[in-house]
């Protein structure tokens, strides 16, 4: 179930992926939704939530572009269980903790899909450090943002219903 | 234990969906050489299986010709060491061969030379007791021996026949302890009588002490005995002493090795005393 929902949050955040990046080009470059969702996924669900969000997203994400259908799969797939790993093992359930989560998650990600287009030969990258560093950045930003509002948004709908109920009254 | 189960489903779940990556990663990505990844892998995997296949069989082929080649080399070697066993001893026999021809040219040269009638033998046996040295030629009778013809070797004189048979006679040899010979110094013309010893010498006996003998000296066969034929070697003059007396002590050693003697001449020539001998017994 968790899966089937993590799975419907990262169609939902390929959709925005994709809205944004046609309105603002460069600013895709500064957040994966994707990837936050899939970090988040694996830090709510679980390895296996987290392993198998990251691996229908970033199949998806790999047919949706250009490049070699399977390496952000893999990417995401090992961020996702990684993350889940460390969601199990660790208490995430600070700003911060899930802040440094994301940001790490974020260069993991990095690492790998640059590293296997570098591993065989397939493109020529130049360093994109900074480029990395602002999309860890980003994601850690949206990934507590979206953690905190999760976590408010039901409260604050029934602080909302109570509110209207006093009024009325 | 819910935990480790949920970790381990999660560890093979995470290696399986990864695996699937790779596969279709390679399937779809080029080799340097042009080859998809996948094929590549997958002929680079398989071409190993085939090189240790190739390396498994190359190694029992060749353990299997190792084998029978072992087996056609053992049956080889043992051809070539029968033939080797059968040259060497072909070999043994033409050296043997030679060595007799050689003896037989020696003694063909002696007969020529001492203008003598002879007859070559060959030993066939040896004494049958130390305390008396005899050996025995496989001539006889037949070919014209008698008693007390002398018996000569290239080297010098062997001994006399004493017993003649049909087809065989007993020779004395020189070194017998009842042997004697006519002796002179070949230098000095001092004249005495060899007798054997015994042993591997000669003893020369009643040579004046005043008698010119020296060592080395050679002495040969005086012929005045009517048995041996006169100038055939005996030996050399080993050791002189003063015995005291009337005669010197002198030691001699025989010319003839008498260990490693094969073929001999039996002169069948009388000397002038054994022929004056049988013209007066007539």
């Amino acid at each position: 179930m968790k899966a089937a929902r993590a799975v419907l949050a990262a169609a939902l955040a390929l959709a925005l992926q994709t809205t944004l990046a046609r309105v603002v080009v460069r600013g895709t470059d500064v957040v994966d939704f994707v990837l936050v969702v899939v970090v988040y996924a694996a830090l709510t669900g679980g390895p296996i939530t987290g392993l198998l969000t990251g691996t229908f997203a970033g199949l998806v994400q790999d047919t949706l572009s250009t490049g070699v259908v399977g390496i952000g799969g893999l990417a995401k797939t090992i961020v996702g269980f990684l993350a889940g790993v460390v969601g199990t093992q660790f208490i995430v359930a600070q700003p911060v903790p899930r802040f440094v989560v994301f940001f790490v998650a974020t260069i993991v990600h990095a690492v790998v899909f640059y590293g296997l287009y570098i591993l065989l030969d397939l493109r020529q990258f130049k360093p994109a450090y900074a480029a990395v560093a602002g999309q860890a950045l980003g994601n850690a930003v949206v990934g507590v943002v979206a953690f905190q509002l999760v976590e408010l948004l039901p409260g604050a709908v029934e602080r909302r219903r109570a509110a209207r109920t006093r009024i009325r009254r | 234990m819910a935990l480790l189960d949920t970790r381990q489903r999660a560890g093979y779940v995470f290696l399986f969906v990864i695996l699937g990556h790779v596969i279709l990663i390679s399937a779809q990505v080029n080799a340097k050489s042009g080859v998809p990844v996948l094929e590549a892998a997958a002929f680079g995997v398989f071409a190993e299986v085939q090189r240790g296949t190739a390396s498994i069989l190359g190694g029992i082929r060749h353990a299997w010709s190792g084998y029978v080649g072992l087996r056609q080399v053992r049956a080889e070697n043992e051809v070539l060491r029968r033939q080797l066993a059968e040259a060497e001893i072909a070999l043994q026999e033409q050296t043997a061969l030679a060595d007799r021809t050689r003896g037989l040219e020696r003694l063909l040269e002696l007969r020529d030379r001492s203008n003598l009638l002879t007859a070559a033998a060959e030993i066939i046996a040896a004494g049958a007791t130390p305390d008396f040295r005899t050996v025995t030629i496989d001539k006889g009778t037949r070919e014209g021996l008698r008693p007390d013809m002398a018996v000569i070797a290239p080297s010098g004189v062997v001994g006399r026949v004493v017993v003649p048979s049909a087809s065989a006679a007993k020779v004395q040899l020189l070194i017998d302890r009842n042997a004697a010979v006519g002796a002179l110094i070949e230098r000095s013309r001092a004249q005495a009588v060899v007798v054997g010893a015994g042993d591997e010498w000669l003893r020369m006996e009643y040579v004046s002490e005043v008698a010119d003998v020296a060592q080395g000296d050679v002495v040969v066969t005086s012929g005045i005995d009517g048995i041996y034929p006169k100038g055939f070697i005996i030996g050399r003059v080993e050791t002189v002493e003063k015995s005291g007396g009337a005669y010197k002590r002198i030691l001699v050693k025989p010319a003839v090795d008498f260990s490693s003697l094969e073929e001999v001449l039996v002169v069948l020539t009388p000397t002038p005393a054994r022929k004056a001998a049988e013209e007066h017994s007539q």
